[in-house]
């Protein structure tokens, strides 16, 4: 069988299990509470067909990628920093794991208090939560670069350049399409959070918004767009994954 | 002792005295003596290999020559230049083919062939027509784009020996490539390599711990003791094969038992 088939198949009894029950339970609790299942769906598609609920989703995606974007970029430099360097790596390690201990909702009041725009706010508060992650990862994966590989390309004596696109890109590509995947599904979390204070669109915004009309379907609705929305990032960097990583034996490939 | 049947003035690969000392990691104020004031040449064109006990200091030798560790003290000279501070001299001209094969996972047959004339910054045209010339030599045909997990051990490190080749360096340093290999993979890769090695005029140096291997590959032998000093020198060309055979047995198995009757007297034993 089919395993993508057999997969989607399950997922969907589970998925469907779920509504059931919530249906059910919409028949013996008040909407407020339990907005029935064909609600929660309009309410979804309606915000798939309005132009201007959609501009929120996308302002919402976009904070997440910037966010995700100068993590990634600030992250693989100090993780190279730390791979190339003992000395880096005492300095610079317990610094990130501090960072990686701090909640979300702290870097949000110091996000308020430092800066004064909205969008700097919520970069930083991306930026800042995900940076560990990002670094601790890169770092794994450059470690994880073969000795063996590295005395064969030295070898022929590469330039730095050279080493770093033949060997060192190569090694890591894998690792920092992990930290993709999983620092996509936490800047998610935490772009709502970052949304809550002080924004004037984007999901989180529109959350406050079905909070403060205690709107459940609504709400629902939105915690929907953007779960769908992480889950189609995570297929699109899976499918990248699966390109650029054809080279291996398909047992090794992740599912 | 020192072995220099190469002439010093004119030759490719000089050791002068080579000390290699290892601080060992856990116990820093100690050290471990890999290499004890080693000496010999190797001339241009000649084909070397390098005998010896697991152990011996053939690997430390190997990574001096190729320039990826410094001696403590004495000089190493291959081509008249230092490997190890001069590294970037040697571009081009030397090539590595190491135990394993070392091939990258993430490029094909032909990419890996490709990786040392793409180093070199030679143009896509001519690595493509070139590494295809060795795959073709090396019985690779129709090997070029898979991917290392689809080929056998001895094909793989087919690679690697056209990998090593078609940078056409003046000297190929090998540390028991075939090893690993079946003996009937190991033989006829053996034969190949001599042959390419003969027909390229190219000077080898060719580590291994098989005394058949090294009968088979060098012209001269250099039987290394512990730690890597020369106990033996025999020069295969014309020689009497089972006799120099057994004249290496007796060297090694000597060495051997020299370093275990010493080993008994710094404990006490005996």
């Amino acid at each position: 069988m089919n395993p993508w088939y057999k997969l989607r198949r399950e997922t969907v009894i589970s998925l469907g299990g779920l509504a059931l029950v919530w249906q059910i339970a919409s028949y013996f609790f008040p909407p407020y509470l339990f907005p029935p299942v064909p609600a929660i769906a309009h309410k979804f598609f309606a915000i798939l067909i309005d132009p201007e609920s959609l501009a929120n989703a996308g302002a919402t995606a976009a904070r997440i990628f910037a966010g995700l974007t100068v993590a990634f970029l600030l992250g693989a430099v100090l993780a190279f920093v730390m791979g190339r360097s003992e000395r880096s790596y005492r300095y610079v390690y317990p610094l990130l794991n501090f960072i990686q201990g701090i909640p979300a909702l702290s870097w949000v009041v110091i996000a308020i208090i430092w800066f004064k725009g909205t969008e700097p706010r919520i970069l930083f508060i991306m930026a800042a939560t995900t940076l560990p992650a990002f670094s601790f990862q890169i770092l794994d994966a450059y470690r994880s670069m073969s000795k063996d590989l590295f005395e064969m390309t030295l070898s022929f004596r590469p330039s730095k350049r050279d080493l770093f696109r033949t060997l060192i890109l190569p090694t890591i590509v894998p690792g920092m399409l992990t930290a993709w995947k999983v620092n996509l599904g936490n800047a998610a979390r935490v772009v709502v959070v970052a949304e809550l204070v002080g924004a004037t669109g984007g999901i989180g915004y529109q959350l406050l918004m079905q909070q403060q009309l205690f709107d459940m379907a609504g709400a629902l609705a939105w915690t929907l767009v953007l779960v769908v929305f992480v889950l189609v990032v995570q297929q699109v960097i899976t499918r990248i994954e699966g390109w650029l990583l054809a080279y291996r034996p398909s047992v090794e490939r992740s599912a | 002792m020192s072995g220099g049947n190469a002439d010093t003035a004119a030759a490719a690969i000089e050791f002068s005295k080579v000390v290699k000392r290892f601080l060992r990691q856990d116990r820093r104020e100690e050290s471990y003596l890999a290499v004890d004031r080693l000496s010999f040449t190797v001339a241009p064109g000649e084909m070397v290999a390098v005998l010896g006990r697991t152990g011996c200091g053939k690997s430390t030798m190997f990574n001096l020559l190729a320039g990826l560790i410094e001696p403590t003290a004495g000089t190493v000279r291959v081509l008249g230049h230092d490997p190890f501070r001069e590294f970037d001299w040697f571009r081009g001209k030397i090539a590595v083919v190491f135990q394993n094969d070392r091939l990258m996972p993430w490029r094909t047959t032909l990419e890996n062939v490709e990786l040392g004339m793409e180093l070199l910054g030679k143009n896509s045209e001519e690595r493509r027509e070139n590494a295809l010339g060795w795959l073709d030599r090396l019985g690779l045909t129709g090997h070029a784009y898979d991917y290392p997990h689809a080929l056998s051990g001895g094909m793989r490190q087919r690679v690697s020996l056209a990998r090593a080749f078609a940078v056409n360096p003046e000297i190929l340093l090998c540390d028991e490539p075939f090893s690993a290999l079946d003996e009937l993979t190991g033989k006829r890769l053996r034969e190949e390599y001599t042959q390419l090695v003969r027909e390229n005029g190219k000077t080898s140096i060719f580590v291994t711990h098989s005394i058949d291997e090294a009968l088979q590959l060098g012209e001269r032998i250099l039987v290394f003791h512990r730690p890597a000093q020369i106990a033996l020198e025999a020069r295969v060309a014309g020689g009497e094969r089972e006799a120099i055979r057994q004249r290496v047995l007796t060297a090694m198995n000597l060495r051997e038992a020299e370093a275990a009757a010493a080993l008994e007297v710094k404990e006490g034993k005996a």
